[in-house]
C-alpha cells in the first residue's frame, strides 16, 4: 500500500525519499518556488515553498513526506507571507521589468503576479550590482539575481565547472565567477552549458536574443505560473 | 444637468513619461462614458495647476526632484483616495535606471558628453527643481492606497479598475491585466 500526504485535503500519494514538493509536483499541486528546480539537488533557500505540515511551518523543497502529514499550502497566510518574501526580493535588487528582457518569461515576475503582488511595498535598496558583458554569448546581470544557486549547482553538478558561487554577506551578498578576473568571459563558461539555461530570473541571458518572443506569446502572458507548472513537463522547466 | 455628484478627479505625471496618461486616452469612446460619472480637477487633460479637494487622485511616474515631492503632496492632501498609476510611480521605473550612476557623471553625459553638445552647459536655473540623487517610488513619500501596475497599465486595465474603483468594490485586475511591463 503506497503512503499518502494530505495537501489542502487532496490526499496524494508518495515514495519514501520524496520531498513534500517531488509529491506535490508528481501530483501536478503548485507550491510556490523560485530556488527549486527538480533536475538539481534541494537549495532551500528562498522560503517561498513554505507549507505547514501538521501545522509546523518547513519548506516543502527540503522537507521529507511522511505517512498522514497534513499539510496547507494555499492559504491565505501562507500566501501572504510568500508575497512578502518576493517584495522583499524586489527591492534588494533592482528589478526594473519594462527594461529587462526575460519579463513575461521571468519567474520572479510570474510568481509575484500568481500572489497578486501590486507593488514591491518595501523601500526599495537600489542596490549598485555589477553587470558583466565580457562573455561573448551570455551576459550578467547581478541587479536581477536572487541568489537562488541555480546557476551554482547547474554548473558544479551537471557541467562539473564550477563557474559559479556567492559570495558577502547580508544586503553584500553577490553571485561571483570563479575567474583569475572574476569576469565571466575569462572564466570556462559556455552558452551550451547547462547553466546558462536555468536562471529563472534575468540575471543570465543569452546575448542577441532578447525580446525575440513578442508580448503576447510569452510564457506567462496569459497562463499563470501555477497552471504553467502543472500543464508542462517537468515543473521548474522553462524556455 | 443632471444633479447626480460627480466623482472628482485628479491626475498628474511626476518622473514619467506621459505613457501612462495616453494609456487613460486609450479607453476611447469610453471616456465618455467616464464623463457621465467623473469630473476633471487638475490634469493634464485640462491643464488646471493646482488640485482642489477630490475624491480620487492618480499619479503617474515617480519622483525625481523637489518639485515632484510638492505636487505629490499637494495630491495627498487634497485626494481621499490616492493611486499610484503605471511602474515608475510603483517602482521608480525606467528614471530609476539612473539610480547607481553618479548624478554629476549623469548630468555630464547628458548635457556635455553627447556628440554634437560642444560647449554645452549644464542647466543651472533658480527657477529648476532641485534634482534628487536617487528615483523613488511615490509610496516611499507618501501613503498610497491603490496600485495599478504596467508599463503603461493598458486601457483595458485602467478602465477595470476604475470601473471597479466607481462601483464601490475592492479594484481587481484580472491575470492578463496585471504585468509590470
Ligand atoms: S528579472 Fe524578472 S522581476 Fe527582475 S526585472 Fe527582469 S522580469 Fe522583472
Ligand atoms: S544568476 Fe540566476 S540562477 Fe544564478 S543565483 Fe542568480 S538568480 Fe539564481
Ligand atoms: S523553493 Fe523551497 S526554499 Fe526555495
Amino acid at each position: 500500500m503506497s503512503k499518502t500526504i494530505t495537501i489542502d485535503g487532496n490526499e496524494i500519494p508518495f515514495a519514501e525519499g520524496q520531498t513534500i514538493m517531488d509529491a506535490a509536483m508528481a501530483a501536478k499541486i503548485y507550491i510556490p518556488h523560485l530556488c527549486h528546480n527538480p533536475e538539481f539537488k534541494p537549495h532551500g533557500s528562498c522560503k517561498l515553498c513554505t507549507v505547514r505540515a501538521n501545522g509546523r511551518a518547513v519548506s516543502a523543497c527540503t522537507m521529507p513526506a511522511g505517512e498522514g502529514m497534513v499539510i496547507e499550502n494555499k492559504t491565505g497566510e501562507l500566501d501572504d507571507e510568500r508575497r512578502a518574501i518576493v517584495q522583499m526580493l524586489f527591492v534588494e535588487g533592482n528589478h526594473l521589468c519594462p527594461t529587462c528582457e526575460k519579463s513575461g518569461n521571468c519567474q520572479l515576475q510570474a510568481v509575484a503576479y500568481c500572489l497578486d503582488m501590486m507593488s514591491p511595498h518595501y523601500n526599495h535598496f537600489y542596490p549598485p550590482r555589477e553587470v558583466d558583458a565580457s562573455h561573448p554569448d551570455v551576459f550578467l546581470d547581478r541587479n536581477r539575481c536572487i541568489l537562488c544557486e541555480l546557476c551554482v549547482r547547474a554548473s558544479r553538478d551537471v557541467d562539473g565547472k564550477n563557474v559559479f558561487g556567492l559570495s558577502g554577506r547580508g544586503i553584500g551578498s553577490r553571485l561571483v565567477v570563479n575567474s583569475a578576473s572574476g569576469r565571466l568571459g575569462d572564466s570556462t563558461f559556455a552558452v551550451t552549458d547547462r547553466a546558462a539555461q536555468v536562471c529563472p530570473t534575468g540575471a543570465i541571458l543569452i546575448k542577441r536574443q532578447g525580446f525575440s518572443v513578442p508580448i503576447g506569446s510569452r510564457i506567462y502572458d496569459h497562463k499563470p505560473i501555477c497552471q504553467v507548472e502543472t500543464e508542462g513537463k517537468s515543473g521548474g522547466e522553462h524556455e | 444637468m443632471s444633479d447626480v455628484k460627480k466623482v472628482r478627479i485628479a491626475t498628474c505625471s511626476l518622473a514619467g513619461c506621459f505613457g501612462c496618461h495616453m494609456s487613460l486616452l486609450d479607453i476611447d469612446e469610453r471616456l465618455f462614458d467616464l464623463l457621465e460619472a467623473v469630473e476633471f480637477d487638475r490634469t493634464p487633460l485640462t491643464d488646471i495647476k493646482h488640485c482642489s479637494p477630490c475624491d480620487v487622485g492618480i499619479v503617474e511616474g515617480g519622483v525625481c526632484n523637489a518639485e515632484n515631492v510638492h505636487v505629490l503632496k499637494e495630491f495627498r492632501k487634497n485626494c481621499k483616495v490616492l493611486v499610484a498609476m503605471g511602474a515608475c510611480a510603483i517602482t521608480g521605473g525606467l528614471p530609476a535606471m539612473r539610480n547607481n550612476i553618479d548624478l554629476w557623471d549623469c548630468f555630464q553625459e547628458v548635457y556635455q558628453y553627447e556628440g554634437g553638445l560642444e560647449g554645452g552647459q549644464i542647466p543651472n536655473d533658480r527657477e529648476l527643481p532641485l534634482p534628487f540623487d536617487k528615483v523613488h517610488p511615490i509610496y516611499e513619500v507618501v501613503k498610497v492606497d491603490y496600485f495599478l501596475p504596467g508599463c503603461p497599465p493598458s486601457g483595458e486595465a485602467i478602465w477595470k479598475f476604475l470601473t471597479d474603483l466607481l462601483a464601490g468594490r475592492e479594484p481587481k485586475l484580472d491575470y492578463e491585466q496585471l504585468h509590470y511591463d
